[in-house]
């Protein structure tokens, strides 16, 4: 009786990192027919609320290369599949994809995490893949010609806009002490390491630092320790739930702190505003894209996403623009290459400038976006406007924050 | 010092509303022999019913409880009558599929209504705390351990005082003595089920006030509730709470005094001494079966 109750929970171990996948033929990109991309994303586990955002900036896209006659006058239809968020199951479906579908092109999945294994098998079958939320160095480390990450700049240096903000400030206002805390994941951690030791070269103490475990559930002992620690500034490597878990636990503790950034959450519109309400007045984030940005195609952008999604500019999150750059950059490469051959498109992508709802994005041999930093984004009156660098700023940057409310 | 007492007393506050989230995972087993991993599913559902009622008509999460009780008692014997019963032959391995199936059903079906965005339940106490010695404890924590207290201790009443929980401690000694007797054991699996369920609500509420959740939360929920149970041995419901305690308070404690990459270690050298001890659990049972 107990092997066989070992067996089944062992089997429901394995039940739960398994997935099951579509599958449906497309046709060869030749002449103008219509074409199938293919995207592995998460609709369901850890990031299935970055998986739905994706599609929606992959989904309009679409929309709107077939709306001015195609990519290169191909239709093109988008074809989903579900990865659970799980790095075995990501790597199955691109194979699927391009072997069983045998789609045209891919577009990339969300995260480093994800992104990491994916990019090893479709560089093997010589596909291009622009991705739009893998950008850890870890992505970079195996130096492949076939990754371009789709946003301004390396996610390294997402916080080095922060922390030229702080150390800019003048010496009497400026945070004496740092609190960090980051999941141990490629896209956060290096993120609060680099901010680190940049603020620390700048003579700013560290009064905390920790790193926990992607799959940790209960982050009330680690905010704690933060709010413990009184420190004058605090920066978190965090996603969606440990970003809202934090701030609540500091609200709880009142602890309020000069200064907080978050690497994600406070970018991802009204899934983070929803449970703090106005409490995320002051909170930062490091941010390529903003509803109210200038840049090419953005006001459009938004416009159409309201139409097709409803909702108010604030919802959208970062990361469907993020996704919809992918299909423009993608559009422009193929226009230049004057072809949708994956090697083509390798070829074209790693040379000239291209425009997005993001602005302008170029990338060095091995996919890296030339930019360095990104804007700040801080919430004020109930919206996340870009609040520096000066020359890209809405507002003024809120300092010191308001205390909770 | 501070942080470490601060962290045993979250931990003992959380670990009460995972013991009730795992209670009806072991009572379930206990009874029907199956293993639920549905069950995280089920807290998430329990959270969205309450979210419904807290968004659309300003009811108190807890105050929810009156109605979405019932209405998931109700459910888990309907589930259990439709998708349970009906497996008469090699139950524990076809009941992982069968409820996993349920969890992947229930999640899809919240994704399509809720979308997959994270949403947290909203009280006016939310972010309320008050001070103890150097530190602050939160209402919404004590509140849903008080709560877990009530449900854990009228489970009790109802398996310790009532003909009805004594047929599902017969069920759960020995299923086929019990029907030998007369006891309708296909009746009292539907009600444990439903009993599974209704605390699946309860839990789920005091999750959803202290965790921001979306339809694919249950995940991480239901490998750590199936760890409990197997710690406090399976189909034992004391066993479940003092495993749900061990857990929350050694891991809270192990992160804020070494490092919280090892608490979940922590936790598993725990266990893992308990299991080459007593590999029934804590308070598990040992079965011999004729093979």
């Amino acid at each position: 009786m107990r092997n066989r109750i070992g067996f089944a929970i062992a089997g429901a171990a394995l039940v739960l990192s398994a997935c099951g996948t579509g599958a449906a033929s497309s046709p060869s990109p030749q002449s103008t027919e219509p074409i199938t991309i293919g995207v592995s994303l998460s609709f369901s586990g850890d990031f299935s609320g970055d998986g739905k955002a994706l599609q929606q900036g992959y989904d309009l896209w679409a929309q709107d290369v077939n709306a001015k006659g195609g990519l290169l006058g191909h239709h093109v239809t988008m074809k989903y599949v579900d990865d659970a968020s799980s790095t075995q199951q990501v790597v199955s479906n691109y194979q699927s994809l391009i072997t069983q579908d045998k789609v045209a092109l891919v577009f990339g999945p969300f995260s480093s995490l994800l992104t990491i294994p994916a990019s090893t098998v479709v560089d093997r079958y010589g596909y291009a893949f622009p991705e739009p939320a893998g950008g850890g160095p870890q992505v970079f480390a195996r130096k492949l010609h076939s990754i371009f990450f789709v946003q301004p700049a390396t996610v390294e240096d997402n916080l080095v806009s922060y922390t030229k903000w702080l150390l800019a400030l003048p010496a009497s206002q400026r945070p004496q002490s740092v609190a960090y805390a980051t999941q141990d994941d490629p896209f956060t951690q290096p993120q609060v390491d680099r901010a680190k030791s940049l603020l620390e070269a700048g003579g700013i103490t560290t009064a905390s630092y920790k790193v926990y475990p992607a799959e940790t559930t209960d982050f009330t002992p680690l905010a704690l320790q933060v709010a413990n620690s009184k420190a004058d500034a605090v920066i978190l490597g965090t996603q969606l739930p440990d970003a809202i878990a934090f701030v609540k636990t500091f609200i709880q503790q009142h602890y309020n702190p000069k200064t907080i950034i978050e690497t994600t959450g406070p970018d991802q519109g009204s899934s983070f505003s929803g449970p703090l309400g106005a409490n995320t007045e002051g909170i930062m984030v490091p941010a390529g894209w903003t509803a109210a940005a200038k840049a090419y195609g953005n006001p459009t952008f938004v416009q159409k996403f309201l139409a097709k999604f409803g909702g108010s500019a604030g919802d959208i999150s970062a990361d469907a623009a993020e996704a919809y750059s992918v299909g423009q950059v993608v559009d422009q490469a193929a226009t230049k290459a004057g072809s949708i051959d994956n090697k083509k498109l390798i070829d074209a992508l790693h040379s000239g400038t291209y425009q997005t709802v993001q602005g302008p994005i170029s990338f060095d041999s091995i996919g890296q976006p030339h930019g360095v930093g990104v804007y700040i984004e801080q919430w004020q009156g109930g919206s996340a406007l870009f609040v520096y660098p000066p020359q890209a700023a809405l507002a003024k940057p809120e300092y010191p924050k308001p205390t909770w409310q | 010092m501070k942080l470490v007492v601060e962290a045993a007393v979250l931990g003992v506050l959380t670990g009460g509303v995972y013991a009730l989230m795992a209670s009806g995972l072991t009572l379930i087993f206990g009874v029907m022999r199956i293993i639920n991993v549905g069950q995280g599913a089920l807290v998430i559902l329990g959270a969205y019913l309450t979210f419904v009622l807290n968004r659309s008509w300003h009811v108190d999460p807890f105050l929810g409880l009156v109605l979405t009780m019932p209405l998931m008692f109700a459910l888990g014997v309907l589930l259990q009558l439709v998708f349970i019963r009906p497996l008469r032959t090699d139950r524990e391995a076809l009941s992982v599929l069968v409820t996993y199936a349920i969890a992947l059903g229930i999640e899809g079906a919240l994704g399509y209504v809720f979308t997959t965005n994270y949403v947290q339940l909203r009280a006016w106490y939310e972010n309320a705390s008050f001070p103890v010695f150097s530190f602050r404890i939160t209402y919404v924590y004590v509140l849903g351990f008080v709560v877990c207290l009530g449900v854990l201790g009228t489970l009790f009443l109802l398996l310790y005082r009532t003909t009805l929980g004594g047929a599902i401690r017969a069920t759960m000694l020995n299923r086929t003595a019990a029907q030998l007797i007369g006891i309708d054991v296909d009746r009292v699996s539907a009600i444990a089920f439903g009993i599974g369920m209704a605390t699946a609500a309860a839990g789920g509420v005091v999750f959803g006030l202290t965790n921001a959740f979306n339809p694919g939360s249950h995940y991480d929920l239901i490998s750590r509730l199936l760890t409990i149970i197997v710690l406090g041995g399976l189909g034992s419901l004391r066993g479940a709470i003092i495993a749900a305690l061990i857990m929350l308070v050694t891991e809270d404690i192990t992160a804020v005094v070494v490092s919280p990459v090892w608490a979940s270690f922590a936790f598993f050298v725990i266990l893992v001494a308990v299991l080459i001890i007593r590999p029934q659990g804590l308070y598990g049972v040992r079965v011999r079966e004729r093979i």
